[in-house]
């Protein structure tokens, strides 16, 4: 599957090429190795998400993704260039916006202002206009508020935008933090468990939400899940990670009749 | 049948718009919030909408006569396709949004709708599961496009695709649409209401333009609703008062309709929107009361004192001064004080403030619960009515409003009490027919125009106005020949917050029962203050000093209904608080939380026995169902008390 440029999903949308490439990658801390040797690639406009057992590498693997981490071997290429080691601030100015499996809101805000810290990376005016509310700062903040606006209508988040996300209940906190994900207007998006303790209701509201966000913006999304009804329903193809290892890639059918997989799930009887 | 000649050339909706795109054009005629902001469109622009779109429909081959279905909130784009499918001669027939796909099935089988028009995916896709069984069915216009991006287009249209695809061929269409217009008149049906349906399967009324546009302008006279009024539609589309508020009077009048951002956030766009002219379910208002009670015991001392001061002072001038009666100067003027400090920013807290014609309808309402809001200085007022009315039979007017009954009859009504009590009535909103329903039709409204309503009620003999008693099925007989209605006496009841649910048996008997269920986080926190332990509902509901409080509450309730020249036979002589809750799991409740009497009454006939024959316990076994489905039982002893009755003491006029 790696070799093509494009293939068509089951529900008939076609995926293009790669928009980032895993390419051996290796990530130690000190004596212990996190992940070891693994390549695969996130293609544009697909739902891929990364599946594997508590202390797999997923969460190390999403953070060498959005270069938090620095791999001490292999590459990461976006875009078909090679990725230098960069500052986050930068990875977010390339189009690359996350989420976080421990909700990082500021709890005293409220969900507007949580959401427009969101636009950050698109503001250009400087910290003397904006304090004394200039021209541009003005015309600058309508606009983001617009952004905004949009996605709050679009997470269906209207009565809570002036509660102060502190006082939400926990599914609406993950909601408001995907909406400031989805703020920055990114080309790829990260979601690191985004349905973590969640009611099955919630679940199947997030869900939709990510496969809308998909539909509607053509967005990439890579997403690290625990639950593997969730993740077969809505990935296109899925990274099973265990002991850092990949030990399977492919379409969800793919992944679930493989045999490594089902013993790193199921466990292996020894002989 | 005389015709409608008092109304001139405003005898359909319409017309009503051109009219109001005329004289009203740079008024505003719709609000909605979205993306944050209240968006707004003035009645030239509704016109140019409403326009567009039914030409839209024209071009989809829509038919004069065709129905079409609309599902969707309270949103502007809903009300233009009622009023767009009026105008190419087709019937509007609008859903309840959270209906379930066979129900929705089984209207849009019944009137055979040609068209839906919904507003997103969730709509869209319910009326997709059901499209193959529905022959008649063309297609579905959807509003919001999200997540149907993948769909098969092929019998899904866009909203605002299709007004532009009216106006490209609005050369053609407008002669047909202008033909279509001028061929209507106040026979012509102007929608169709399909009602919930209480027993059997929902049936459509059909309403015609004379109902709704005769009803609309004798309401707004009655009420002086001008075009600077404005509501909040926030109730469901498909219920006929929703059709009266939001387009009826609003087009008669010119007023108006403000639309929520989502249902979610109704409470704080009322606040913003400040309706002039509002209408809410009793239950809202007990909710909204509750809400405040709990946020002034978290106030703090001093202003939990001014609250008691001020309130205590407004419970007893508010009303006085709203029904214009007299008051002395110095309470005038705490009440104005008070008007600063407190029932003023509550009022506007509550999006209240600028109220001047409030109603409530649809069950009876306590006391005390319509007194706090009329000591606010609102005017709440209440009203009956029902589908079949074209909402109103009775109502209140400005300066004789109370909370027992449901007032005078409305401008044009006729009301008779037949002799078994049931209430009927005639007017120029009483509907047409039920659709595809002869039977039905004729059961309900006699050849001369009377309908019946199905409820009991009685004229009181002073004030002219209207009491409902009970439904009318309920309504019977003691054994001495006085009237029986156990509805009129457990309302009373269940106005004590102490009583949660209350069972008054008596039909064919000689004296009235009841069994009571104590409302647990009422009666609970008053043990907590007292010092009284307990450890389940049981054990609270048989304490000696909870059935001393209950059976004070019951005592005042039989002083109250002694009061009542027919109904003084209903005083309770003997209750007993049950052991469990009655609960819709054990089939005592239906879902909506209604009492089921025959049920009930089969399942505890040992304690009904026991309040007969005179016995002061009674040991009973009863059956439970737990969340989970097992079952189990649980067994007690019930103490039985004896009730004071009174007699009906006469009172000076």
């Amino acid at each position: 599957m790696n070799a093509i440029d494009s293939y068509v999903t089951a529900d008939g949308r076609t995926i293009g090429a790669a928009v980032m490439e895993m390419k051996n990658i290796t990530l130690r801390f000190g004596g212990v190795t996190a992940i070891k040797d693994i390549s695969f690639d996130i293609r544009e406009g697909e739902v891929r998400a990364i599946i594997g057992p508590n202390g797999a590498g997923k969460s190390s693997m999403l953070n060498v993704i959005n270069g938090f981490y620095h791999p001490q071997e292999g590459e990461v290429w976006f875009h078909g260039k090679k990725r230098l080691a960069m500052k986050p601030h930068q990875i977010a100015k390339q189009g690359i916006a996350r989420t976080f499996q421990n909700i990082a809101l500021f709890k005293g805000m409220s969900t507007l202002d949580n959401i427009m810290t969101g636009r950050l990376t698109h503001m250009k005016t400087g910290l003397m206009s904006q304090m004394m509310w200039w021209g541009g700062a003005q015309a600058e903040e309508v606009a983001n508020r617009e952004v905004v606006e949009k996605v709050i209508d679009f997470l269906e988040i209207q009565a809570i935008r002036k509660t102060p996300v502190g006082r939400l209940p926990y599914g609406f906190q993950k909601r408001v933090e995907l909406g400031r994900a989805l703020a920055a207007e990114p080309k790829l998006l990260l979601l690191d468990e985004p349905m973590a303790g969640m009611n099955v209701e919630e679940k199947e509201d997030m869900s939709r939400f990510i496969l809308d966000v998909n539909d509607e913006f053509g967005t990439t999304i890579a997403l690290i899940e625990h639950d593997m009804g969730v993740v077969m329903d809505i990935a296109d193809r899925v990274v099973v990670m265990d002991y850092g290892k990949k030990i399977g890639d492919g379409t969800p059918d793919e992944v679930r009749n493989n045999q490594d997989v089902v013993d790193a799930y199921l466990g292996v009887a020894h002989d | 049948m005389s015709n409608t000649t008092t109304v001139g050339a405003l005898d359909t909706l319409p017309r009503l718009l051109a009219r109001n795109a005329k004289d009203y054009a740079e008024k505003t005629a719709y609000r909605e919030k979205e993306y944050g902001i209240w968006q707004s469109w003035t009645w030239a622009e509704t016109a140019e909408e409403i326009n567009s779109l039914a030409m839209g429909l024209m071009a989809l081959g829509v038919k004069p006569g065709d129905h079409i279905a609309i599902v969707g909130r309270n949103r502007p784009y809903f009300y233009w396709a009622m009023v767009a499918a009026q105008s190419a001669s087709a019937v509007p027939v609008p859903l309840y949004k959270d209906a379930v796909a066979e129900e929705m099935a089984y209207v849009l089988d019944h009137c055979s709708a040609r068209y839906v028009i919904a507003e997103d995916q969730e709509q869209v896709d319910k009326i997709i599961d059901v499209m193959d069984d529905l022959e008649t069915l063309d297609g579905i216009i959807f509003l919001d496009p999200s997540g149907m991006r993948k769909y098969d287009k092929s019998k899904l249209f866009g909203y605002r695709e299709l007004q532009r695809k009216g106006l490209d061929q609005k050369a053609a269409l407008q002669i047909e649409l202008d033909k279509r217009l001028s061929e209507q008149g106040p026979e012509t049906t102007c929608v169709m209401l399909y009602t919930s349906g209480t027993t059997g399967r929902p049936k459509g009324v059909v309403l015609s333009n004379r109902n709704i546009i005769e009803t609309a302008k004798g309401t707004c006279e009655f009420d002086n609703l001008a075009a600077d009024d404005s509501v909040l539609a926030y109730l469901p589309m498909a219920w006929v008062g929703d059709f009266i508020f939001s387009i009826g009077q609003a087009y008669w009048s010119g007023f108006c309709v403000g639309c929520p951002e989502s249902q979610e956030t109704m409470q704080t766009d009322l606040n913003e929107i400040g309706p002039t002219y509002f209408f809410a379910p009793p239950r809202y208002f007990e909710g909204l009361l509750t809400s405040v009670q709990i946020r002034m015991e978290d106030a703090s001392r001093f202003k939990q004192w001014m609250f008691k001061i001020f309130m205590d002072n407004a419970k007893d001038v508010g009303p006085k001064l709203l029904d214009g009666k007299p008051v002395g100067l110095v309470a005038r003027l705490k009440y104005q004080l008070g008007k600063i400090l407190i029932t003023g920013p509550l009022k506007n807290t509550l999006g209240l403030s600028r109220v001047r014609v409030g109603y409530t309808a649809g069950e009876a309402i306590g006391p005390e619960l319509f007194d706090f809001y009329r000591s606010l200085g609102i005017n709440l007022k209440q009203l009956y009515g029902q589908t079949e009315a074209s909402v109103f039979i009775t109502q209140q007017r400005d300066g004789e409003v109370r909370a027992d009954t449901v007032g005078t009859p409305s401008p044009g009504v006729e009301l008779r009490i037949d002799d078994s009590g049931e209430v009927f009535y005639r007017s120029a909103g009483s509907f047409e027919r039920y659709y595809k329903n002869p039977e039905s039709t004729k059961d309900t409204k006699d050849p001369e125009g009377w309908v019946a309503t199905g409820d009991a009620g009685f004229i009181e003999k002073d004030s002219g106005h209207l009491r409902i008693i009970d439904r009318a099925k309920d309504v019977g007989k003691l054994k001495d020949g006085s009237m029986f209605a156990p509805k009129f006496v457990e309302n009373k009841l269940k106005f004590y917050a102490n009583v949660l649910e209350s069972v008054v048996f008596g039909n064919d008997r000689d004296m009235c029962v009841a069994f009571i269920n104590i409302d647990l986080t009422a009666v609970g926190n008053w043990a907590e203050r007292n010092n009284i332990a307990y450890s389940s509902y049981q054990e609270l509901a048989a304490h000696p000093k909870v059935y001393e409080m209950i059976q004070a509450n019951v005592e005042e309730v039989n002083t109250s209904v002694a009061q009542d020249e027919m109904l003084s036979g209903c005083q309770i002589h003997r209750f007993l608080i049950l052991h469990k809750e009655l609960d819709a799991d054990d089939g005592e409740l239906t879902r909506t939380q209604k009492v089921r009497r025959n049920i009930i009454a089969d399942k505890y006939d040992d304690l009904l026995n026991a309040l007969y024959d005179g016995s002061n316990t009674v040991f009973t076994e009863t059956e439970v169902t737990y969340e989970d489905g097992r079952k189990g039982s649980i067994s007690a002893t019930l103490e039985i008390r004896d009730v004071a009755t009174f007699e009906r003491k006469k009172v000076a006029a």
